[in-house]
């Protein structure tokens, strides 16, 4: 226990995403990031999903969890969940951090905000728009390269999509995978993996050769960027994560994420994952609509982006950024945690840790 | 029928098979009989004692007897 | 006194990575509907039982109508019979305003028994023979012209009719949607609409009075419909300055979804179906800009199916049995298949039992009685420890169960519309022996013969077990 007075306010805040496993969630980086903030103290209110998310079980980091239903449920029996966890702890604001449960967080952000719940997230049109399916139509609408791509409903329109595209030709499923084909052959049977696992259409997208960069970036929802801080990857794992980072400073990156944040009013975080080309070209891949799992670098690097979530969210006064720290680097590492089976007894069966 | 000498059974229903690592819930029924078995009750004792204490017919009862023992078979917790 | 019995479970904890579809909860029990007991019910009529809410049907027609004449002033709604044409329901559909619109010979028969004039049926669909042709012009219904063949078997028809048929020309057209529907009535994008509606006008036997596009089935976002209302407001717009043929209608189909949710989508379609009023909203705002004076803005016509009576209907039926798989599944017998609940195969229907259970629950197969592979209702769902005897209440199955079932195996049961005040009307008999084999005829050779030995035992010394009696 400090012995000197905290004058700091405090805020009860549940954040999701706790799956610090090899392909992470941002959860636990959010957490650490929040828990730094000179602004404010906080209570962590940990929400899960499955019982062996690693961040039910560091208990410095996370004050209680809670399990919730899964986003398949719905958002009645998200909100009837989030009523009760909200009855014993005071939910001063939730923050997301999964793609497949942000549609119902936003569905219910009114009905919250009634109950005393702050979020401060995207709208349903905002998340559609930086949909893979409708990324390519967005970056010709805001001026924004985006490798071209073709919509497939069947595997005989591969070919046509090949000609127009070229080879190596990228399969992409529209939530998750992606296969480099070389061939028509390769491309075929991509397809056929990829629609029976994530459905129709399958993306076929032209392939961008380059390095990888992240940009995480945070607007305030009427077009301004409070933060951009770019990241090069600098090891990949063989699931395409970064293993390590190192904070950039380019100014084509900054204003790429601007031109995105004030293209959609974006509100909240995001994160966007370009291909620099050998001749400077920054192609937009793809457009996550919450914080990467890197975003304790934000911090790091001087602008908290968590933190200053929790501002918007609160509806305090919240300046853009103009510096960051350059050269900063992150390096993930795997730590085994220890526990005894009788807390995996009591977040399984009782929902709650 | 015996059930593994070292199961740890609890009475908020909670069982753990060292041998294994695996865990299991149990509703209030199975933790009963669980912790009957673990008396040394016979399988006819406990049934007639359960046929007393519930609102059960023989056959419903003798059905989802097998079907127990089947399920603690199948997750090895049987000797 | 006993305790409550509720059979022993024990549930292995697991703790695998988020997967795409996890466990939903359905356990909420539901024992009344509009207020009648489901035990009731069941007891009365049969197991299982389909039960319509009236209430439900006319406030589902009441919202729809609401959404659209709020936003646009001439609308007219047809109820698309092969959704739910049991008599009741469709009265209680035209009793609230709503015409007809039929895609057989037979619905055209059913629709003029409910009392439908024929000006106010719209005769759709691909397979309409010469002699229906005939009638539905005779009372001046409108024909949906759907391919050349029909539109030239009607201009040979027309020569020899007092009165000029009106006509409509459904068109297919490119909305975004896939599949695009282009196996009904004429493409707009390559001029086939177009020279359709030239050889209608330039004939001078057939009068023009609609146009009507059906983009497709659960669809689940509004963008299209307003790609539709454009066009075919052009395309009426067309009419008018080039042929100097006002279009008096525009038909957008129906194709509107309902809260069901469909197999294989993450989220549960209480969330992701767009409602009515957003649907209306693009296609009254589409028209109300496409051009039109306000007071010669076309008449609006929906054939809204689904989402008027999927909601309403319920489906109520009984455990049979539970047992469990090889590989450690639970499964559950219903005494209802495939043949009664088509929709099955489309959706993940929700499914909840009619008494109360504790908090336990687990995962379980749901399958029909039939003795057929393919008779599965829920590949998995969650639900609370169910026995033999107790009872279900399947929700949303009001649309296309009660015209696509099929007498297979087992007999389709019996209908019930509770009315306003939650009593129970029987609309439909549950089906009998005798029914069914009422159109059967067998050849006087083939009386009723116990089977003949095999000709092998035949010749060997027969045993009292085998030789008939």
């Amino acid at each position: 226990m400090s012995a000197t007075a905290d004058h700091r306010p405090r805020y009860v805040i549940g954040v999701t995403g706790l799956n610090a496993i090899d392909s992470p969630g941002p959860g636990v980086a959010v957490i650490r990031a929040l828990r730094e903030s000179p602004d404010f103290a906080v209570r962590i209110i940990g929400l899960s999903y499955e019982a062996l998310e690693p961040g039910i079980y560091m208990h410095e980091l996370v004050d209680k969890t809670y399990q919730l239903p899964y986003p398949s449920a719905g958002t009645q029996v998200l909100l009837e969940r989030l009523g009760e966890i909200h009855e014993r702890e005071g939910l001063d604001v939730i923050i997301p951090n999964f793609d497949a449960e942000l549609p119902n967080f936003v569905r219910l952000a009114s009905r919250l905000a009634a109950l005393g719940i702050r979020t401060f997230l995207p709208t349903l049109e905002q998340l559609e728009a930086r949909d893979k399916l409708n990324l390519r139509a967005f970056g010709e609408a805001h001026g924004l390269l985006v490798p071209r791509q073709r919509l497939l409903h069947r595997a005989d329109e591969l070919a046509a999509a090949a000609d127009e595209l070229g080879y190596p030709l990228v399969v992409k499923g529209r939530f998750y995978d992606a296969v480099v084909a070389h061939t028509l052959e390769q491309a075929r049977k991509a397809f056929h993996q990829i629609s029976a696992k994530w459905g129709l259409p399958v993306i076929a997208q032209e392939f961008v050769q380059g390095h990888e960069i992240n940009v995480a970036a945070l607007g305030d929802g009427t077009g301004r960027t409070l933060s951009a801080v770019p990241m090069r990857k600098l090891y990949i794992t063989d699931k395409g994560k970064a293993w390590a980072g190192i904070t950039l400073e380019d100014e084509t990156l900054l204003q790429l994420a601007r031109r995105f944040v004030a293209g959609t009013q974006w509100r909240g975080g995001c994160e966007l994952e370009i291909m620099r080309t050998a001749d400077g070209r920054p192609y937009i891949l793809e457009i996550n609509p919450r914080f990467p799992a890197w975003i304790y670098l934000t911090a790091a690097a001087g602008q908290n982006q968590p933190a200053a979530l929790v501002r918007l969210a609160l509806g305090l006064p919240t300046e853009p950024w103009t510096q960051y720290a350059v050269g900063r680097m992150f390096i993930r590492y795997a730590w085994d945690l220890i526990t005894d089976n009788h807390e995996f007894h009591q977040i399984s069966a009782f929902g709650e840790l | 029928m015996k059930l593994k000498k070292n199961i740890a059974t609890s009475e908020t229903g909670f069982i753990f098979n060292p041998a294994t690592g695996d865990s299991f819930t149990a509703n209030a029924l199975a933790t009963e009989i669980l912790q009957l078995l673990k008396q040394d009750r016979s399988p006819a004792d406990i049934k007639t004692l359960l046929l007393n204490r519930y609102d059960v017919e023989p056959n419903q009862l003798e059905k989802d007897w097998d079907d127990l023992v089947a399920q603690l078979r199948d997750h090895q917790l049987l000797d | 006194m006993k305790q409550r019995y509720e059979r022993p479970l024990i549930k292995k904890l697991s703790a695998g990575p988020l997967n795409k579809f996890g466990a939903r909860t359905e356990a909420q029990p539901v024992p009344d509907i509009d207020g009648a007991p489901v035990k009731e019910l069941l007891r009365a009529f049969g197991s299982p039982l389909f039960v319509l809410s009236e209430k439900q049907l006319r406030r589902n027609y009441q919202l729809a109508v609401r959404a659209f004449r709020t936003r646009y002033p001439r609308v007219q709604f047809a109820w698309s019979y092969k959704t739910n044409y049991l008599n009741a329901v469709c009265r209680v559909f035209h009793q609230e305003g709503a015409w007809a619109e039929v895609v057989s010979g037979f619905e055209y028969e059913k629709a003029l028994l409910n009392g439908v004039p024929g000006p106010q049926i719209i005769f759709n669909g691909p397979g309409k023979s010469r002699a229906e042709l005939q009638r539905a012009c005779e009372l001046d219904s409108v024909i949906h012209l759907d391919h050349f063949d029909e539109l030239y078997e009607l201009l040979d028809l027309a020569a020899s009719l007092p009165r000029r048929p009106r006509v409509a020309v459904r068109v297919n057209l490119d909305a975004g949607v896939y599949p695009q529907w282009d196996r009904f009535g004429f493409n707009l994008e390559n001029g086939q609409a177009w020279n359709a509606i030239g050889r209608i006008v330039g004939s001078g036997r057939l009068e023009l009075v609609g146009l009507h596009c059906h983009l497709g089935t659960y669809l689940l976002t509004t963008k299209p419909y307003g790609v539709a209302a454009q066009k075919l407001a052009d395309l009426a717009w067309s009419c008018r300055t080039q042929l100097n043929t006002p279009i008096q209608y525009l038909d957008l189909g129906g194709g509107f979804p309902s809260t069901n949710t469909l197999k294989g989508a993450y989220l549960p379609g209480t969330d992701t179906a767009p409602g009515i009023d957003e649907f209306a909203e693009v296609i009254a705002d589409t028209l109300q800009r496409a051009g039109f004076r306000q007071d010669e803005l076309p008449l609006l016509i929906l054939e809204a199916g689904r989402l008027l009576v999927d909601d309403a209907g319920y489906l109520l039926g009984t455990v049979l049995a539970t047992k469990r798989l090889a590989d450690g599944r639970r499964a559950t017998i219903l005494d209802f298949g495939v043949n009664v609940l088509f929709t099955s195969f489309w959706y993940d229907h929700k499914i909840s039992p009619a008494g109360d259970f504790s908090q336990h629950t687990e995962d379980t197969v749901l399958f029909g009685p039939l003795c057929m592979n393919i008779d599965v209702l829920r590949d998995s769902v969650n639900l609370p420890l169910l026995n033999r005897g107790d009872q279900v209440v399947v929700h949303k199955v009001g649309a296309y169960n009660m015209t696509q079932w099929m007498q297979f195996i087992t007999l389709r049961p019996a209908v019930v519309l509770l009315d306003e005040q939650g009593r129970p009307h029987r609309i439909r008999q549950a089906e009998t022996l005798d029914y069914l084999q009422q159109l059967e005829e067998v050849p006087a050779h083939l009386g009723p013969h116990p089977p003949a030995p095999s000709p092998k035992e035949r010749g060997s010394q027969p045993s009292a077990t085998t030789t008939p009696g």
